[in-house]
């Protein structure tokens, strides 16, 4: 490297919510903002309607650990890009959490009522549609039915899409090719950008250090990756910021941290521990259309019950019967209808307990149509645990898409009695009346998750938090975690809203302090984003 | 050969255990594959006679089975009626460069034949001799095998083992080496069995009528203003 080393007020890591947010904040309050992003840059016309493996696999990493497997976005946008938009609050109860000790684990400033303006921002702002049974798809419409026929409300689910827009293709984990589901693309990213923010693609933060530069406090060393193959790197390069934001999500964060300890000193001892799959547990039922039909009184065209497991939005109905903080720790989750790509049909087991392949399995999936999926998100004991980083990156890249983690996670008996405890109640709700048959998914030992969180979490016990409620690394002034690692639990509801809401939360904290970080700006309210379209530089 | 860590992993898992030579009957040309009627015939691709072909294909009829594509084929079982995972093109799949894992199909193939061996001995199963030792099972032995290595096998190994059980999976309900629209228009034997829907004429998915568009449950009644659980 030649020249002086470049600098920048701000240097944010990652460009999903966790990034895209303080990036926004940051830049509309006058610092000037680079987003370091790993994955590529892809606009709206490019995102496709295809499985086949080198097309999705652009944007989507499958990162395989020991104990879970975890699926997260690898994009401008990051996960926002990729995810079902179902934008949920967390309830109540999920703040009051305690640790085995009897301790409180999220900051005590931080619960649902303090939290209620931040997610009243970000539902403004993406903004967030309250689907009506209208906009409701034939499969979360079964769920509800059946949640009604076994004495259970059921609501339709919040989503972060413009319903007018929607297709209701299910095609979300691609990425939204109409532009209607509201990623970081279209709000947050154009509005950063619009305020001078710049975002690198395909750059892969390797470590963070002290800064050389007089003025700036930190370093930070990426390699840029080639866009045909993530596994090979074409250059590199060091920005010193006197701000970093890290955003790189709760697979790659702690791991960045770690490898940086050398360089920083005095890394906290809860990065890269506490992991938490947000207690995601999917099982799935076969529908009888017979008694769809019969018992819950459906029909979606004459002679057809149901038979319409891939259409539409792939999230339409919960219930929040469960979501009741009288009820015991360990029974408290949220039951969701959610669709499951076919890249994930290898999961189901063909009879209760039974195959996962052969010729049970294949007569399973031949009734395709008629399965009905069902994410119940629990409390869990946030158990895992990231080893030492590999050399490179957040994990091993064996493929452009499929990676291999150090984290390992095993349930505990709380936990391995909380899925139980779901599984049973999805059960009995699907199976009241002999309209469908609960079945698990067996066929891994991995327990999967696309909700990563917790890995470098905030609180106010610094054993067992890494951030402080504000979301600065303890010890590290100037240098902050906002995406899903900051999150201290499970919520028991999908947490895209909830990591936006703290990220909003943190990103006022940062723009009053960057004063004292050395970076001038307007600490007064900044604009809302509004809408846009983010366009790549050409 | 250039190897990737999962290859490494592969390889490290697996040894590198020989399969005895032997001579292989030679396959007929196969007839069109079962419901299938494409232009690209890529699912005649997977029925040729080397060994590693036919356990390959082997493994992929035992976890998604379909009706043998001749009356002399035998790397498929015949234990399940239509079109199985070879005929929606598993060998294809594997072998195409977007999957990455063509280089080690020797050795996935080595590693099955020497885990039926050892199978072979323990169970006192007497495969046909001029098969590679895990096609000359039975559709029974073939599934057993399996399973010890897919529910009952250690770490890392059962990983790899699940990885390849996956490929088999993707090949069947994903058309993986196919562009998706496509696949569905030629009436790809997975996607045709599960029943995924057409596209439109542009190759993107829209559904107009998606909804019973009725209230179908009471909402909770704690639920906020704006639809949210409390």
């Amino acid at each position: 490297m030649s020249g002086p080393i470049e600098t920048t007020d701000v240097l944010v890591i990652g460009s999903g919510p966790g990034g895209a947010i303080p990036a926004y904040r940051l830049a509309a309050a006058g610092a000037k903002v680079v987003i370091l992003e790993r994955g590529p840059w892809l606009e709206t016309r490019e995102f496709t309607h295809d499985l086949r493996i080198d097309t999705y696999t652009r944007i989507i990493d499958y990162i395989t650990g020991n104990g879970v497997s975890v699926v997260a976005g690898n994009c401008v946008g990051g996960s926002s890009v990729v995810y079902f938009a179902g934008a949920l609050r967390a309830p109540t109860f999920v703040f009051d959490r305690r640790d085995t000790a009897g301790d409180r684990i999220w900051p005590k400033d931080v619960t649902r009522s303090a939290l209620d303006p931040w997610y009243d921002l970000v539902e403004e702002t993406l903004p967030v549609a309250q689907q009506t049974w209208d906009d409701v798809p034939y499969p979360g419409g079964v769920w509800a039915a059946a949640c009604h026929n076994a004495g259970h409300t059921c609501n339709p689910v919040p989503v972060a899409v413009d319903l007018a827009e929607c297709t209701n293709c299910n095609w979300m984990l691609n990425g939204c090719r109409f532009g209607a589901k509201r990623s970081m693309l279209l709000n947050y990213l154009p509005a950063a950008v619009a305020h001078g923010a710049e975002i690198r693609p395909l750059h892969e933060v390797q470590s963070i250090s002290r800064a050389l530069t007089t003025g700036y406090r930190y370093a930070v060393d990426y390699m840029t990756v080639d866009e045909g193959d993530y596994r090979v790197s074409d250059g590199g390069g060091r920005i010193e910021a006197k701000i970093v934001v890290v955003a790189a999500g709760a697979m790659a964060t702690p791991v960045l941290l770690q490898r940086s300890s050398p360089f920083l000193g005095n890394l906290p001892s809860a990065v890269g521990r506490y992991f938490s799959p947000n207690g995601d547990r999917v099982s799935m039922a076969l529908m009888d259309e017979r008694k769809v039909h019969s018992v819950l009184g459906l029909e979606r065209k004459p002679g057809v019950a149901y038979d319409a497991f891939p259409i539409g939005k792939p999230i339409g109905s919960m219930t929040y019967d469960f979501l009741d903080g009288a009820r015991r720790a360990g029974e408290r989750y949220g039951l969701q209808q959610i669709y499951f790509p076919t890249i994930t049909n290898i999961l189901p087991e063909a009879t209760p307990g039974g195959d996962w392949f052969g010729p049970a399995k294949k007569h399973l999936t031949d009734r395709w149509r008629s399965w009905l999926t069902i994410l119940a998100m629990c409390e869990d004991g946030n158990e895992g645990t990231f080893g030492s980083p590999p050399p490179t990156g957040a994990f091993i890249r064996a493929d452009s898409a499929a990676a291999v983690t150090t984290l390992s996670y095993q349930p505990t008996n709380a936990t391995l009695r909380a899925w139980a405890s779901s599984d049973a109640a999805v059960k009995k709700i699907i199976e009241k009346d002999g309209v469908g048959e609960h079945l698990g998914w067996t066929a891994t030992r991995n327990y999967l998750s696309a909700h990563p969180l917790s890995s470098c979490r905030i609180g106010d016990d610094a054993a067992t938090s890494a951030c402080e409620p504000s979301h600065q690394l303890r010890g590290h002034p100037g240098l902050y975690v906002t995406d899903g690692s900051s999150v201290p639990t499970s919520l028991c509801v999908n947490p895209s809203l909830t990591i936006a809401a703290l990220a909003e939360r943190a990103s006022r904290s940062i723009v009053k302090q960057a004063g004292a970080l050395g970076v001038r700006v307007n600490t007064g309210q900044t604009p809302p984003p509004g809408s846009g379209s983010l366009r790549r530089p050409r | 050969m250039d190897l990737n860590r999962r290859e490494l992993l592969w390889l490290a898992a697996i040894g590198m255990a020989g399969v005895p030579a032997v001579a292989y009957a030679t396959a007929p040309e196969p007839p069109d594959p079962i419901g299938f009627t494409g232009t690209d015939p890529v699912a005649l691709l997977g029925t040729t006679s080397d060994p590693e072909t036919l356990t390959i294909e082997a493994v992929a009829d035992t976890l998604i089975p379909g009706e043998k594509r001749f009356e002399s084929d035998v790397a498929i079982a015949g234990a399940a009626r239509g079109a199985g995972a070879v005929q929606a093109g598993a060998m294809e799949f594997m072998r195409f460069h977007g999957t990455g894992v063509g280089a080690v199909l020797p050795v996935f193939a080595t590693a099955v034949n020497s885990a039926a061996v050892s199978y072979a001995a323990q169970h006192g199963v007497v495969p046909d001799p001029t098969l590679p030792p895990f096609v000359g099972f039975d559709y029974h032995h073939r599934k057993a095998m399996l399973d010890g290595l897919l529910n009952t096998g250690n770490g890392e190994e059962q990983l790899i083992w699940f990885a390849l059980a996956g490929l088999v999976f993707l090949a069947y309900h994903t058309a993986g080496y196919l562009s998706t629209a496509e696949a569905v228009r030629q009436g790809h034997p997975g996607l045709k069995a599960i029943g995924f829907p057409e596209p439109d004429r542009d190759g993107l998915w829209r559904f107009p009528t998606f909804s019973y568009r009725r209230k179908l449950a009471k909402p909770h009644p704690g639920t906020t203003k704006t639809g949210q659980p409390a």
